[in-house]
């Protein structure tokens, strides 16, 4: 209990230093778990477009990016044939741009695919896509933000589109985005197959026989199950290492704070850690005091840190431009990592303080007055 | 009033030795102790008188640990003090320390202060909050434990410093002019506690002070100039 308020009392005695490096490690906090859960949300996002009413993707071995695969069309057709394949949907990314939008996700997809299936149709009637190669559909934030309306006109990238349809979804990707019929998008992005295949299998138990096929079939290509894929995608790995680099600098910065609030601390009680050493106090106890100390400020700033950046990231959702790319759900993994390393953050801030607490003389300490 | 000297018996069991002990400070400019040697029976109260930087805090900060001799051997009870694993053990269970300026934590209550010792040491609980109430009472203290310290006058203050070094039961108090910052007297009446405490505990006391009458009131009075020890023949 005294131990305890030891370490309280000096928090105590410095209250706006206790308050600015606890805020410190708040800010490094909210700052981490908002990248990371906005790149993570992104890369969700990215990964739901892919698993939709699928089970496998299967896509150009070793490209580094999806947009840059190619799977030709006769191979996509064969796989559809194949018996265990309950359906094959050839999707082909593309970035296209307007006049005021430099980047606006493009899918050409068939009429049989999930996204024109499943979709809410807000206005026009799914049974009208790909009847005509310059018909598109437009995502209702792309439709937003292109001003379309059903029936008009608009220029995308080097041509002018007829809208006919307006479709919801909950992912961001894909309410910004236009479905082109995959043949027009073939035309428009000058590539003769599709970025990827994604497949449902009749029975899911055939998935890892499918995988061998492909792998044995078309050696070019690869087929991987989704979870699969959101691990081994070097994009999205390099998203998620971005975020937590990020987020990392930021308690970085944080745990300097820590350090230098502890080095105060020290500093300024080199007397008392006299007192208590002369009275017994071991390297043990002296540094568990520092560490104890630090490591109250860190967690209190962890707290508060997870506090802010959930609040931030309901902020973002409320911006209608950012409607869809923010998932405000945050993963309990990340939480606990973040809350982890802010810990951490805090105890190898002080670090250096504890050492210097261990090392102090008494019989010189106790001279100061 | 003079006191009989006590010599040191040969049966009596000794409790301080320094054999030789020198003791110098910036890399040998100043020399503080020049080859220091005597020994303490346990019980037994002694002075040690001498002039401002004679070297008394420095043979009391040998004696605790605090410090190491540069030659020579100091030993409590048996243990040699420059062994740094046995320094622990030491501050915990064989020295107190009563200093001039109480050094107590301000912004702990006069029960946290003393208890900070079995704190250290690990004591049970129980054992630690009876050991206090008894000190307590014997220094007129009980009704203030959970005051803080700077509601604490100067004497109040002294005899909390006096429970504190005498929390985990020592054999040895050492006392670096315990009543030096008191007036007459507190002074008298915190220096009557602790020979009357020293005396019921059984504890040796090295007090290192400038005020003769006091000193004058001790088992022994061993006098410090220029870096070595005299003891008086007779009083």
């Amino acid at each position: 209990m005294i131990f305890l308020k030891l370490i309280l009392t000096n928090l105590q005695r410095h209250r706006i230093r206790t308050f600015i490096s606890t805020a410190g490690i708040a800010f490094s906090v909210a700052a981490m778990l908002t990248v990371v859960t906005i790149l993570q949300g992104a890369v969700g996002m990215f990964s739901g477009i892919l698993s939709s009413d699928s089970q496998i993707i299967v896509f150009e071995r070793n490209v580094s990016d999806l947009f840059f695969s190619n799977v030709p069309a006769a191979v996509a057709a064969e796989i559809e044939r194949l018996p265990m394949v309950a359906h094959a949907d050839p999707v082909l990314f593309g970035i296209v741009s307007s006049s005021d939008h430099p980047i606006i996700t493009c899918f050409g997809v068939t009429a049989a695919d999930a996204r024109i299936r499943k979709a809410t149709w807000v206005a026009g009637n799914r049974m009208d896509f790909a009847l005509h190669p310059d018909d598109v559909v437009l995502g209702a934030r792309a439709a937003d933000f292109l001003g379309a309306t059903l029936g008009s006109h608009v220029p995308i990238g080097h041509g002018v589109f007829h809208v006919i349809g307006i479709l919801k979804t909950r992912n961001g990707f894909e309410d910004g985005g236009v479905f082109m019929p995959i043949d027009a998008a073939q035309s428009f992005f000058h590539k003769d197959g599709s970025s990827v295949v994604t497949i449902k299998l009749r029975n899911k138990d055939d998935a890892a026989a499918f995988k061998n096929m492909i792998a044995q079939k078309y050696p070019n290509l690869i087929g991987l199950e989704d979870a699969e894929f959101s691990r081994s995608y070097s994009q999205f790995k390099i998203l998620k290492a971005t975020a937590w680099a990020v987020g990392g600098c930021g308690l970085l910065l944080g745990g300097l704070g820590v350090a230098n609030t502890m080095i105060m601390s020290v500093f300024t009680r080199i007397r008392e850690i006299a007192i208590l050493r002369v009275n017994g106090f071991s390297n043990a106890q002296i540094a568990g005091m520092i560490f104890g100390e630090s490591a109250l400020v860190s967690i209190l700033g962890a707290f508060a840190g997870l506090a802010l950046g959930t609040g931030a990231l309901f902020a973002l959702k409320l911006i209608p431009a950012l409607d869809g790319y923010v998932d405000v759900s945050i993963r309990p993994v990340v939480m606990l990592v973040v809350i982890l390393l802010a810990l951490l953050t805090g105890v190898a801030g002080a670090l250096y303080p504890a050492l210097y607490a261990m090392r102090v003389r008494a019989v010189e300490a106790l001279r100061f007055e | 009033m003079t006191a009989p000297i006590t010599p040191i018996n040969v049966n009596d069991r000794l409790v301080l030795r320094a054999e030789d002990v020198w003791k110098s400070y910036d890399e040998g400019a100043i020399t503080v102790l020049k080859g220091v040697s005597f020994e303490a029976a346990a019980g037994h109260t002694i002075a040690l008188c001498g002039p401002s930087g004679c070297g008394k805090s420095t043979l009391l900060h040998l004696f605790g640990g605090l410090d190491e001799p540069d030659r020579g051997r100091v030993s409590v009870n048996g243990f040699e003090v420059n062994r740094k694993r046995d320094l622990l053990r030491l501050l915990r269970h064989e020295v107190g320390f009563v200093f001039q300026l109480h050094n107590l934590i301000p912004d702990l209550t006069l029960e946290e202060n003393c208890l900070i010792p079995a704190v250290a040491a690990g004591t049970d609980r129980r054992d630690a909050q009876e050991r206090l109430h008894q000190l307590a009472e014997r220094t007129g203290l009980s009704h203030r434990l959970g005051h803080r310290i700077q509601k604490l006058s100067g004497g109040e203050r002294q005899r909390t410093a006096l429970c504190r070094a005498l929390m985990n039961k020592p054999k040895i108090l050492l006392a670096d002019e315990p009543t030096g910052s008191l007036d007459e007297q507190t002074s008298a009446i915190v220096f009557e506690l602790l020979l009357d405490l020293a005396a019921t505990e059984g504890v040796t006391l090295l007090m290192a002070t400038h005020d003769r009458s006091l000193a004058e009131r001790c088992d022994r009075i061993l006098e410090m100039h220029d870096g070595r020890i005299h003891e008086p023949k007779e009083r």
